[in-house]
């Protein structure tokens, strides 16, 4: 935590902005009294489980449902010609990304299964073990056809075309040539290279995904209590492809067990389920088994790049270049499409940096694996792991140190506004102040001295940079102009009630990274009530205005300063009938901690509680003409640039046991700039997440395919997640740059963990293994990888 | 064979009911008590979302049948919160906001609950240790352990100043 | 996944359990701390049709000393062991490799029956049954049969255990002045199985005994490597991390393959070394 209060615009009496607020609805967390999807019965639910094709890729001959109809609880066995008839097929399409194809996707495979895991067939039956039970005794006569597994020879004329309609495996192609490339490289005193590969991850949600679908028949309704992240996505989704009005679909979303990216999607299982209750007019539901998630949840980060560095001898960078390459599996995840994160790493290359020239091509190819798509920090811990990768790996081979190699690079704070080499602007950075602080945090001499020290007894730390830029507050470029109905802009409601206690809904959702309390905080600070005072409702399309939810850190950016203007407005509104029940001027008067105030001297005129009373049950006593408005709603958009960037850098000490190439995290450090803290301590706890997300990647978590397409380690016992024992602690600093395209100046800061702290590592890491001339590239970074890199054993094969 | 009639104190009240053998403790307490802060997350004993204490000691709630439990007491975070037992950790947790979506959270301070009793004077590194087996996808760990770390200290403060801890 | 439909009784006495047996044979799976066996029921990888619960079983409780040894019941539960100070006192290496099994309430609940007779070849208490000589204590209805660690483990998951028979105990000797024991593993993450780990024990002058798990479908001696050290104390090392490829013959998983496995068993036993041969 940074310690001190943040001084904003915002600090004045009864602000909140830039305190460390204890998040109100975190105490039913605390007491187990959350309600997460699982924990909803309705009358007449039923419980769906999926019969999930075993191969990667499989032509389905037959499905012999007659034993499992007959198993005891057993409601219906449903195959996906069957639910085609209630539920249309989709395509992962946005027409903004150029090229970009895909193949209609069904809620359950028709003819044929295209990954491990597949849904082929729908058992839904009184309970969930009933239901496993009876799955068990479908049979499907399966007809295997070749997998497309290797992403490299995905694009080969030898290799089988999945969607044979498509002509190939290229799902989407992107070039980006900017400044004189070649002529940086030849003017550049080196040009180093490297091969980068990030492993394949998936999100892991300690709640599995889960949806409750209620269809309504009387009245043609639904009711979808999902874990997601946008719900008012999720209803259009369903609406659209259920054939139904959109306003006769509520999506209700109460607490979810953390999303990170995984729930703003819609699955196949999750359509397929609201399917089942409009075919069976009875409630469904649906939770995600451990072992289906880890093959159905969206898998990410599966990338091969060559990057290459033309450099100066003092270091000064001239280009980068970079050949990316990813497999995104069967299909273009929808609505999203799984073409977001390639095309994000070539926007995110090289992004701190003031050379200028980049040349970048990426290539997204079909495979029979799980889909890939957009999950936490999508696309920046691969650009930030190859950017800074390349820039440790000149420094290494220059004899520089890494901090002065980005002194003299990182683009100066007072260059902006800037536009990056990707064509995007950045409103206003500061990579320098970042980097500076961070140096000062981690002690970096001290580090540095501590660690020549270490050496001559033969114990190897090493000591990580990366900074990094991150996409936040996103406008409608993301994803709006592409032609998906999901929305940039959100609102929030606020109204005053008769108590005095004000109610805001938004449109923002609650992940579980404090979104209730920060639209709490601010709209007590505009409105100028207590935080008792305030209740927030969030994750009802019927409840809420409008809105996006949670991605692309946007809720406090977006749905805080859409709290901040509606709450102004509310407060205008309660001064001017405050003023006239007083007779006084609107201007002369404010309101603190619930009261009227004389905006001078702080002399308390008039509870609000009275102006409520006055309000809604004397309204008589009021002047005629005086019409109170004490519900506003204001929206906001961000329109200035298509992203309002963020900044920051990450710094890891490690130390690595050369014998055994473990590597034990000492601590971890992160500055980062999100323009005006809301809440200091929520901020950090992102921060410190997200980078555990990250630590994961670089050191643990992959996901293992063998040849023929299977996923080998696809359980919590395999897929090795973070644990606290391997974990460090994370110091976190700030630095503040409020953007000015909102009032608030709030950027995101949800993701900014996850982007830097794998470069950081990798960087350490190969920091460590200097004097021993190894340096390593492929992520995770595990004990028998950095054994093959020291020559102590040998590649293992296969 | 494959039902049973059980008897189990829960959060301190005497339980009856008929249960199928195959049912583990957490399904009993979720859906038949409607005990539903206890979670699961893997139902393989890893993600220990589940943990519960039973006859006083934390324990995996999906790798225990409820037919086992007959004769036993469990305490959930329901029961624990209601007695009290864990409210300096709960206020710790909420000081530090070592938690975020919460579903770990039931859990974690079950085994926590554990730790600080039985480990009065645990380091950063041992209380680490001692959560290895919980996962936490959100924080990261660090509040977590803050929070963990506090409620030993006002303990042993407590205990110096010759008060009941 | 929810476990698939299966019976279940709860055993008051071993000659119930005998019953139970002869009636379901293969069908039939003894359920102890349930630490291993649910996990895999819960997966849908065991379709026993009955469970037989023998915690509520007293012959199979409890710690006993004798003159020369430690006689441990199969329902000792891990924590019980780990805090044991009999075990501390006679038994220290298994009283090191504790802490190391899986989480503190996978420790509450697992015993240490349980744990030798699912034979999971990565786990720890095998490797320091067999490093001890721990003697296992079978029972069926008439006999108690005696069978050495070194016979008792047959493979993945497979052990010297005859249909009709039960695990009731396991006697370690205690360890004598002037042993030497050494413990040491390496795991991914703490509490996971391990990639490779070694039980040494020394329990008197002229004797050693390594044994390594995670190598193999069982716990593997590795004698050649220890009669190096046997014959030239500390100065045999070199030969000794030579004769662990013959010892060894690793087969690889997920987190490391058969070369980093025999490296790391060589670095397991240098580290042991300052241990195994402390000065007394």
């Amino acid at each position: 935590m940074s310690g001190r209060p943040v001084v904003t615009p915002f600090d004045r009496p009864n602000s909140y902005i830039g305190r460390a607020v204890p998040r109100p609805n975190a105490k039913k967390l605390l007491q187990g009294r959350g309600t997460f999807v699982d924990d909803i019965v309705l009358p007449r639910m039923a419980h769906v489980v999926f019969v999930r094709s075993p191969h990667a890729h499989a032509r389905i001959v037959g499905i012999d449902r007659t034993a499992a109809q007959e198993m005891p609880g057993v409601i219906a066995v449903v195959t996906g010609a069957e639910l085609a008839k209630v539920i249309t097929p989709w395509i992962g399409v946005l027409t903004h990304l150029k090229g970009l194809k895909s193949a209609p996707q069904h809620a359950i495979a028709i003819d044929r299964a295209c990954w491990q895991g597949e849904a082929v067939a729908a058992v839904v039956a009184e309970t969930r073990a009933e239901a496993e039970d009876a799955a068990e005794t479908v049979v499907v006569d399966w007809e295997e056809l070749p997998p497309v597994v290797d992403m490299e020879t995905a694009l080969d004329a030898a290799t089988p075309v999945i969607h044979p309609e498509l002509g190939d495996n290229l799902a989407f192609r992107r070039e980006l040539v900017t400044g004189d490339v070649d002529g940086a490289f030849a003017a550049a005193d080196h040009v180093f290279e490297e091969v980068f590969h990030t492993g394949r991850h998936t999100g892991v949600c300690l709640e599995p995904r889960a949806v409750l679908a209620d269809y309504q028949p009387a009245d043609g309704k639904l009711v979808a209590y999902q874990a997601t992240q946008a719900p008012h996505m999720i209803q259009n989704l369903l609406a659209k492809h259920l054939d139904l009005n959109e306003s006769d679909v509520r999506v209700i979303c109460k607490d979810v067990g953390g999303s990170f990216g995984i729930k703003v999607h819609i699955y196949p299982d999750e359509m397929a389920t609201a399917a089942l209750s409009v075919l069976l007019k009875r409630p469904v539901k649906f939770i995600a088994d451990r072992l289906e998630s880890f093959v159905t949840d969206i898998h990410a980060r599966d990338h091969r790049i060559k990057g290459r560095i033309a450099v100066k001898s003092d270091g000064e960078i001239l280009a980068f270049e970079i050949d990316d390459r990813t497999g995104i599996g069967p299909y273009s995840v929808y609505p999203r499409t799984s073409a977001v994160e390639a095309n994000q790493v070539v926007n995110l290359v090289g992004g701190p940096y003031k050379h200028k020239a980049y040349r970048a091509s990426t290539e997204v190819v079909f495979q029979n694996k799980n889909v890939t798509c957009q999950y936490r920090a999508v696309g920046h811990p691969i650009a930030c792991a190859v950017t800074e990768g390349l820039v440790d790996l000149a420094a290494r081979k220059l004899g520089i140190d890494p901090a002065d190699i980005r002194r003299r690079n990182l683009i100066p704070d007072d260059a902006y506004p800037y536009t990056g080499l990707a064509g995007l602007p950045y409103e206003s950075l500061s990579h320098h102040a970042s980097l500076e602080k961070l140096l000062a945090l981690m002690d970096y001499d001290g580090l540095r001295a501590e660690q020549a020290e270490l050496r001559k007894r033969g114990i190897y730390r090493g000591i990580g940079l990366a900074s990094f830029i991150e996409v936040t507050n996103p406008s409608s470029a993301f994803y709006g102009i592409g032609g998906a109905r999901i929305s940039s802009q959100d609102g929030c409601s606020i109204r005053l009630d008769p108590t005095g206690t004000i109610i805001c809904a938004t449109g923002v959702t609650e992940q579980g990274q404090g979104t209730e309390a920060i639209i709490a905080q601010i709209a007590a600070t505009a409105v100028g009530v207590t935080m008792e005072k305030v209740r927030v409702i969030t994750g009802d399309t019927d409840a809420t205005p409008y809105g996006g939810g949670t991605w692309a850190s946007r809720g406090a950016g977006i749905g805080g300063e859409a709290a901040l203007q509606a709450g102004k407005a509310l407060r205008q509104n309660i001064l001017s009938v405050a003023a006239a029940m007083l007779q006084a001027a609107p201007e002369s008067l404010d309101i603190r901690n619930g009261v009227v105030v004389d905006a001078d001297t702080g002399n308390e005129r008039l509870p609000l509680e009275e102006i409520g009373r006055v309000v809604y049950f004397r309204p008589d006593t009021l002047p005629k003409g005086l019409q109170p408005e004490f519900v506003v709603t204001r929206h906001y958009v961000q329109k200035d640039y298509p992203f309002v960037f963020t900044n920051g850098i990450q710094g890891s000490y490690l130390e690595i046991d050369t014998e055994t190439g473990f590597v034990t995290l000492l601590k971890h450090w992160c500055v980062e700039d999100c323009g005006t803290i809301i809440n200091p301590q929520l901020v950090d706890e992102q921060i410190r997440g997200g980078v555990v997300q990250g630590l994961g990647g670089a050191l643990f978590e992959h996901c293992i395919y063998d040849d023929r397409g299977q996923l080998v380690n696809g359980s919590m016992i395999d897929y090795l997640v973070p644990m606290a024992g391997e974990m460090p602690d994370i110091v976190v600093g700030h630095v503040v740059s409020p953007t000015a395209s909102s009032e608030l100046g709030a950027k995101g800061a949800g993701e900014a963990g996850t982007a830097g702290a794998p470069g950081a590592v990798m960087n350490a890491i190969n920091d460590a293994l200097l004097p021993l001339n190894v340096s390593l590239a492929a992520q995770p970074f595990t004990p028998e990888s950095i054994l093959t890199a020291l020559g102590r054993v040998g590649a293992r094969v296969g | 064979m494959d039902q049973h009639d059980i008897s189990v104190i829960v959060n301190g009240q005497k339980i009856r009911r008929r249960v199928s053998a195959r049912q583990h403790l957490i399904d009993f307490l979720r859906n038949d008590l409607s005990l539903t802060g206890s979670h699961l997350g893997c139902e393989h004993g890893v993600c220990g979302a589940c943990t519960i204490q039973v006859d006083g000691v934390a324990v995996r709630g999906c790798l225990m049948l409820a037919v086992q439990a007959d004769g036993a007491t469990v305490d959930t975070i329901e029961g624990l919160t209601d007695s009290g037992a864990i409210a300096d950790l709960q206020d710790a947790f909420h000081r530090y906001n070592a938690l975020q979506c919460g579903f770990c959270t039931p859990g974690m301070l079950s085994t926590a609950a554990e730790l600080v009793a039985q480990h009065p004077d645990a380091d950063r590194e041992e209380i680490r240790a001692h959560i290895s087996g919980n996962y936490c996808r959100c924080t990261g760990y660090h509040s977590i352990v803050d929070a963990i770390a506090s409620v030993l200290d006002d303990r042993r403060k407590a205990r110096a100043n010759g008060g009941a801890a | 996944m929810k476990a698939p439909p299966f019976g279940y009784v709860k055993a008051r006495e071993l000659g119930q359990v005998f019953d139970l047996l002869d009636q379901h044979g293969d069908d039939a799976k003894i359920l102890a701390g349930g630490q291993s066996l649910i996990p895999s029921l819960n997966l849908r990888l065991s379709r026993p049709a009955v469970l037989i619960d023998i915690n509520a079983i007293a012959d199979l409780q409890g710690i006993r000393e004798t003159a020369d040894s430690v006689i441990v019941g199969a329902l000792t539960r891990h924590v019980v062991l780990e805090t044991s100070p009999v075990i501390a006192r006679h038994v220290p290496l298994v009283a090191q490799a504790m802490p190391q099994i899986a989480h503190p309430a996978i420790r509450n609940r697992g015993t240490i029956g349980g744990s030798l007779a699912f034979a999971d070849p990565a786990a720890e208490l095998p490797a320091c049954a067999l490093a001890l000589e721990a003697t296992f204590i079978l029972r069926n209805r008439s006999d108690e049969r005696r069978v050495p660690a070194s016979g008792f483990f047959h493979g993945l998951f497979e052990t010297d255990l005859r249909p009709g028979e039960v695990l009731a105990a396991i006697e370690f000797p205690k360890a004598m002045a002037g042993h030497r024991f050494a413990f040491a593993e390496l795991a991914r993450r703490h509490g996971d199985y391990a990639m490779i780990g070694m039980a040494a024990a020394a329990p008197q002058p002229g004797t050693l005994r390594l044994a390594y798990f995670g190598v193999a479908d069982r716990p593997v001696l590795a004698s050649a490597a220890a009669a190096c050290l046997l014959r030239d104390g500390p100065q045999g090392l070199e030969a000794a991390c030579a004769a662990l490829a013959g010892d060894l013959s690793p087969s690889g998983d997920l987190n490391a393959g058969p070369q980093t496995k025999l490296h790391l068993a060589a670095v397991l036993l240098r580290r042991a070394i300052p241990s195994l041969f402390a000065p007394a």
